[in-house]
């Protein structure tokens, strides 16, 4: 398993198009190895924006995103995907790809050569990949037979495989049942790399992530610890509800509650 | 299943491949030699094979047979058999290709507008300009013809900004109806007589192949072929989609039009010598998934192989059903091909 990297983001906005509207106005933050950063906000927020920058999908407007101190955007694609993978929403079409050959797929950046043939390391990695997502006894099904979980299982050893210093997750725990949400949250929490999430759940992200960042209609409202972020006054004013910070009694945890306010029902 | 771990696996998927291949290989022979026997004149296949030999070196084998079935042999149905081995294996090749890269199991090498291209040049060299260079004059214009509508799609792709996969595909498909539109302008305009010639070109047929002209569609699928066979594990990233690929470090957009011009030389030199034989390319890689399995590093070759196996069998049928009228090898496979088609579209609901 590779290490995890710094990741360091300074001023970076982004619009559709030269002179559009900004969809993320100029947001920095530095992550250091090995934490665990949650992206929050309403739909429509940046998230998604957010994460295509820090994956080399957009080309940034301004600033810079730094993985390990190297500007993406002075690396080749291939240099980025060996150190950045992520495990997005998009549905794969049933092309008869067995689950050992999606997971494979994440050994490309990683291979040279005619065709690119699989060297005996690449296979190791396939296999542990397989193997930290108990994802052996589905080595052979089609992508196409899997539940929505084991999908997500899936795409996140395909991700694996890539050996990535930093992993970007977009909304991983979206469709999953309650069981399959906490797999993927304890996944999160015990993987050695730098991962940076989107996630819909305010609570899930205030018990998974060391950092958060909170997003409105594109700026960055605020990043640290989820304590100081989500606080009842931010969450309000951004997703324009009334959150309640309440604590429950046997665990002791705090829990975010939120209730449509009265104004706003009456308009 | 409980020894489904690893390595053991894989090499038994490894085996079966091989035996894939090596059916493959005898099969395609063999259907080779039927082809070349059957016809007006029936050759023993022990023939075939000796006037193959003799020409390899001469003198190999006794000649028993006459000049004539040596004619007939070696100067009209050997360059028929391995053109249709070619077209039927490039056009599944391309099929393949573009399904991957459109992510559409319904992606064709007719889809993108190369075909009508082709046609529009082959119809204006047989209603309007004449043979003014001679025998290629009808391939000649319609590569050119099939050149040009894809450059035309790529231009349009790029107008539209049209990169992503389900509005290249639009976008070929529009470009498609225009250029067939304007196909159909020159077919008004040109001398009604001759019209028959335009539709029979435009079933498709081998009947013009000669040993001369194979040259060009080898060379063309050999290099392409070879191309998108050493893409095979790119072309796997793409069916997955295209953000996840562009994260494995594959340029998307730029990729995609790379497979798309490689498929338009492969299926603009293929119309230009056998006209537009459809559902080969679309039929072809169906099959062979359900006998490999999705991995492009077995879908292509395979995809090659059982086209190249198809279309001598369709070419049999065509030349046999109504003997000695050649009916056109494209009502044949639009045939088997629709009727295959919906004999996979039940198969997979119960799969």
């Amino acid at each position: 398993m590779s290490t995890a990297a710094d990741l360091s983001v300074r001023d970076l906005s982004w619009a559709p198009a030269r002179g559009g509207t900004p969809l993320l106005h100029p947001t920095s933050f530095e992550l250091r190895a090995g934490r665990v950063l949650g992206v929050v906000g309403p739909n429509g927020a940046g998230k998604t924006t957010l994460l295509r920058l820090l994956y080399r999908f957009h080309k940034p407007r301004t600033g810079t995103v730094s993985i390990g101190g190297d500007d993406i955007w002075h690396l080749s694609a291939r240099a980025v995907a060996q150190r950045v993978a992520a495990v997005l929403q998009e549905h794969p079409s049933d092309f008869a790809l067995t689950v050992a050959e999606i997971v494979a797929l994440g050994r490309t950046p990683h291979r040279r050569g005619f065709g690119g043939s699989a060297g005996a390391r690449d296979r190791d990695v396939i296999h542990a990949a397989l193997a930290q997502l108990d994802l052996h006894r589905l080595a052979h099904r089609h992508l196409g037979t899997l539940s929505g979980g084991e999908r997500q299982r899936v795409m996140v050893a395909r991700a694996l495989a890539q050996e990535p210093r930093l992993l970007i997750l977009d909304e991983p725990t979206n469709h999953l049942d309650i069981r399959h949400q906490l797999e993927v949250l304890d996944l999160i929490r015990t993987l050695p790399l730098t991962i940076v999430t989107s996630l819909h759940d305010l609570n899930l992200a205030a018990g998974v992530c060391d950092d958060v960042l909170l997003l409105d209609a594109g700026a960055c409202i605020g990043f640290g610890p989820p304590s100081d972020v989500l606080t009842e006054a931010a969450l309000s004013g951004v997703f324009r509800v009334d959150a309640r910070r309440e604590r429950l009694a046997p665990s002791n945890a705090d829990h975010l509650t939120f209730h449509l306010s009265h104004k706003e029902t009456h308009l | 299943m409980t020894a489904d771990v690893g390595t053991p696996v894989r090499t038994r998927r490894r085996g079966g491949t091989v035996a894939f291949v090596l059916c493959g290989m005898t099969l395609l022979l063999a259907s080779l030699s039927v082809a070349i026997s059957v016809g007006a004149v029936a050759v023993p296949a022990g023939t075939v094979w000796g006037v193959f030999l003799n020409r390899l070196s001469l003198g190999f084998v006794e000649q028993t047979w006459s000049q004539g079935r040596e004619a007939i042999v070696w100067d009209i149905r050997f360059p028929r058999a391995l053109l249709a081995m070619m077209v039927g294996a490039g056009l599944a090749l391309v099929g393949a290709s573009l399904q991957a890269v459109t992510r559409n199991p319904l992606a064709d090498p007719h889809l993108l507008g190369i075909s009508s291209g082709g046609a529009f040049g082959a119809i204006l060299a047989l209603l309007h300009t004449g043979l003014f260079l001679g025998l290629l004059t009808v391939p000649l214009l319609a590569f050119a013809g099939a050149l040009g509508a894809t450059a035309i799609v790529l231009a349009v792709s790029r107008f539209a900004d049209a990169t992503s996969a389900d509005r290249l595909v639009l976008a070929g498909v529009a470009v498609s109806f225009i250029v067939m539109a304007a196909a159909n302008v020159l077919i008004f305009l040109g001398d009604p007589r001759a019209t028959h010639t335009v539709v029979f070109w435009m079933l498709g047929g081998l009947g013009l192949a000669q040993w001369d002209q194979l040259i060009y569609p080898l060379v063309i699928l050999v290099v392409c072929g070879a191309w998108l066979v050493s893409r095979s594990t790119v072309l796997n990233a793409m069916t997955v989609g295209d953000e996840t690929a562009s994260t494995l470090g594959i340029p998307v957009a730029r990729f995609r039009l790379i497979v798309f011009v490689v498929g338009a030389l492969i299926t603009g030199v293929m119309v230009a010598f056998s006209g537009i034989i459809g559902f080969v390319g679309l039929m072809v890689p169906h099959v062979v998934r359900m006998i490999v399995g999705g991995d492009y590093r077995r879908v292509l070759p395979g995809s090659a192989l059982v086209g190249a196996i198809l279309l001598l069998w369709a070419d049999i049928a065509a030349r046999t059903v109504m003997a000695p009228e050649d009916m056109p090898i494209g009502i044949v496979t639009g045939l088997v091909g629709g009727v295959g088609f919906i004999w996979l579209l039940a198969r997979k609901r119960t799969a």
